[in-house]
């Protein structure tokens, strides 16, 4: 027998209202435009993407915050309560979020330990001494450090006391959006270590999210490249670092910027699109090297290409078209 | 001394702390320095204070030498030339960048009258010049436009055409592409490098990413706590790195390929301005810390040609000629 997905996301769809100037006629911003993904228990898939591409939309979404506009949320086999329901507000305990900014993220007016405290009064848990005492030596701090206040903390020691909270409630899902971008490279790595760590110790699925592919290569066991509201390209990450498939992935991969690389960098032309005006066909199309004329017109679907089963979205990679002859 | 740009022992203090505690720093002509380091380590003060822009409450001292004559102190007159002249800088902070209120043309426009001169048609034509050079497309028609109809990496090649309007010898970069995704970070980082070349022009590149400077600079110095740690050609200091921050860095690095490892982390976090530790800043996080680390202020030594750290260790294992 074989164990259902922690979670299961189908044909996720997220729109916004936007509108352009003051008098310009509301717009719709397809925030999130079809994402289906999968994360096993114990397991980490990193979503990657530039600015704007929905992955924070994303997060929100399997975490149950936000209601989609189509598709469906399954966690631990059931569908997703919608937001507010008993049902929904039971799950939170199950399932918590790490934002970028641990200062912004923490109340400056409480100590530390009362903040770790602060979800096991929420869910009514017993022994809160104890268990705060607990998480607080879980993550690499010292209990005697719960009584300071979060500005008396580093940016590492404050994202460790973020981390300790968001495991009060022995989560299932972590849903982690950027958790390293606001640190300084040398508290990024220890982060990166803790979270690495506590997953081994606690078998917690943490989704995440962040635009750096160094970092999501060294926390995870899959990588989901996002473009547009889309995954375009989803594997392991030594596969889709050492051979991407879809060229905006090539693009990306080529751009990390790496003390011992000899590849040449992959110059994308022109800005990232605006999700409000989505290109027809692929969406990639107008910046890609590599597109053929049937890249304008028909969209291409994330789905496994023939060999070895990456999965990509991209007709040119998927071998339904013949690439263009190089220049 | 054929040095562009000639920083020795400058300090800066804010209030009780010191932020710069001896800084020394030499720029080439059309050398490409990278100044890496982490958050608060002194990165940005360097160059306001070389270029006379801290508060006037910062308490500055030491010696900045442009072309052989000093500029740390000079009047404002002289300094008003420098900035922009011969020495543009590109600010982090993006508030005190372009003028929301104004179009992007006016604004380089204005910069040209500043630094040459030059006036109606003639500025308008050069300001054309210099946002094709630095790669907008439709020239043109984008001088008219204001800052927020561009996206965030158009903005970044305005501030460098803005940059360019004085001819600098020197363009110092702080954090150019911080706030820029990836793909257009790349971008960017090779505009910087075509300009140099074509223009001969030196570049101090500052930021955090030892990636990033390694793609684009022949020279890295590396801060920390308000010094200047070790100093080397960037691929020496990527094969061979003395300084155990340094080597810490590197070890921080997730590696983009090889067996994952947990990473080399360096524990703690840097030291507040005001609680310095004696001796060495960097001994209460050093794995390789001796006795004497604690002592006295490690100076700079050379360890080669263009190589230098401010370790003991460092120090100890040179073996003497
Ligand atoms: N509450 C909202 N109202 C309107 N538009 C929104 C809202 N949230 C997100 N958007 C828009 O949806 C798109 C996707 O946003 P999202 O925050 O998910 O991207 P992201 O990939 O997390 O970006 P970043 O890397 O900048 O955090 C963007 O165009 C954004 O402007
Ligand atoms: N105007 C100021 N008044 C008081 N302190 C200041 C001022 N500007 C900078 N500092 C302090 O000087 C130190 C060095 O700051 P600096 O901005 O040079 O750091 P940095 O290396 O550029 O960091 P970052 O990577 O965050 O930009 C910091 O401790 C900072 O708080
Ligand atoms: S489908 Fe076409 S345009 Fe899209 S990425 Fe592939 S080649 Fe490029
Ligand atoms: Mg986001
Ligand atoms: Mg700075």
């Amino acid at each position: 027998m074989r164990d259902l997905p922690l979670l299961a996301a189908e044909g996720l769809v997220r729109r916004y209202w936007m509108r352009r100037g003051v008098f310009g006629r509301p717009a719709a911003v397809r925030a999130v435009d079809g994402v289906s993904l999968t994360l096993e228990r114990g397991r980490t898939l990193g979503l990657v993407g530039e600015s704007g591409c929905g992955k924070s939309t994303t997060g929100r979404l399997v975490l149950g915050l936000e209601a989609p506009d189509a598709g469906r949320v399954a966690f631990e086999g059931q569908p997703m309560p919608p937001p507010g329901t008993p049902a929904w507000r039971a799950l939170r305990a199950r399932m918590q979020m790490v934002f970028q900014d641990p200062l912004g993220a923490l109340d400056r007016r409480m100590t530390v330990g009362a903040q770790v405290a602060e979800p096991l009064e929420i869910h009514g848990l017993p022994d809160r001494a104890e268990r705060v005492a607990t998480l607080l030596r879980e993550v690499g701090l010292r209990p005697d450090q719960g009584r300071q206040y979060p500005h008396e903390l580093s940016g590492g020691q404050r994202q460790r006391a973020v981390l300790a909270r968001a495991l009060a409630t022995d989560p299932a899902l972590l849903v982690c959006d950027e958790p390293i971008s606001a640190l300084d490279v040398s508290i990024q790595a220890q982060v990166m270590n803790l979270l690495v760590e506590l997953q081994a110790r606690l078998g917690t699925a943490i989704l995440f999210v962040s635009h750096d592919l160094r970092a999501v290569r060294q926390v995870s066991h899959r990588v989901a490249v996002m473009y547009l509201g889309r995954i375009v390209e989803e594997g392991e990450p030594d596969a889709v670092l050492q051979d991407p498939a879809h060229p905006y992935a090539q693009a990306l991969v080529s751009a990390i910027p790496h003390p011992g690389r000899r590849q040449r960098r992959i110059l994308l032309a022109g800005d990232p699109p605006n999700p409000a005006d989505r290109p027809a066909g692929c969406a990639f199309h107008p910046r890609c090297a590599a597109a053929v004329p049937m890249c304008a017109q028909a969209d291409p679907v994330l789905k496994p290409r023939a060999g070895d089963g990456r999965l990509v979205a991209c007709h040119v990679a998927q071998g339904d078209v013949r690439p263009r002859k190089a220049a | 001394m054929s040095e562009l740009v000639s920083i020795r022992g400058l300090t800066v203090g804010f209030g009780g702390s010191l932020a710069l505690r001896g800084i020394d720093l030499d720029i080439g002509p059309g050398e490409a320095l990278g100044l890496v380091g982490e958050s608060g380590c002194g990165k940005s003060v360097t160059w306001l204070a070389a270029l006379g822009l801290l508060p006037a409450r910062a308490r500055v001292s030491g010696s900045v030498r442009l072309g052989g004559a000093e500029i740390l102190g000079a009047a404002p007159a002289v300094l008003d030339r420098v900035r922009g002249g011969r020495v543009a800088m590109i600010f982090q902070d993006p508030a005190s960048s372009l003028n929301p209120v104004h179009r992007i043309g006016r604004q380089i426009a204005e910069a040209l009258g500043l630094h040459q001169g030059l006036r109606g048609a003639a500025a308008r034509k050069e300001a054309r010049r210099l946002l094709d050079q630095v790669g907008i497309p439709d020239a043109g028609r984008r001088l008219d436009a204001y800052p927020h109809e561009l996206s965030g990496g158009q903005n970044q090649r305005v501030m460098i055409a803005m940059a360019l309007a004085g001819r600098p010898e020197l363009l110092v970069a702080d954090e150019p592409t911080t706030a820029l995704d990836v793909t257009i970070q790349a971008q960017i980082l090779e505009l910087l490098g075509a300009l140099r070349r074509d223009l001969g022009m030196a570049l101090v590149l500052i930021s955090h990413d030892l990636g990033v400077v390694a793609d684009t600079c022949e020279r890295v110095a590396v801060m920390y706590a308000g010094r200047i740690v070790e100093a080397a050609a960037t691929a020496r200091l990527f094969a061979a790195p003395a300084h155990p921050y340094t080597q810490g860095l590197l070890g921080a690095l997730p590696p983009v390929d090889g067996p994952r490892r947990p990473l080399a982390a360096i524990p703690g976090g840097v030291p507040e301005p005001w609680a310095m530790p004696p001796g060495c800043a960097f001994a209460p996080r050093c794995p390789q810390r001796l006795p004497a680390c604690t002592e006295g202020l490690p100076a700079a030594v050379a360890l080669g040609p263009q190589h230098s750290a401010a370790c003991l260790r460092a120090a100890r294992e040179l073996v003497p000629a």
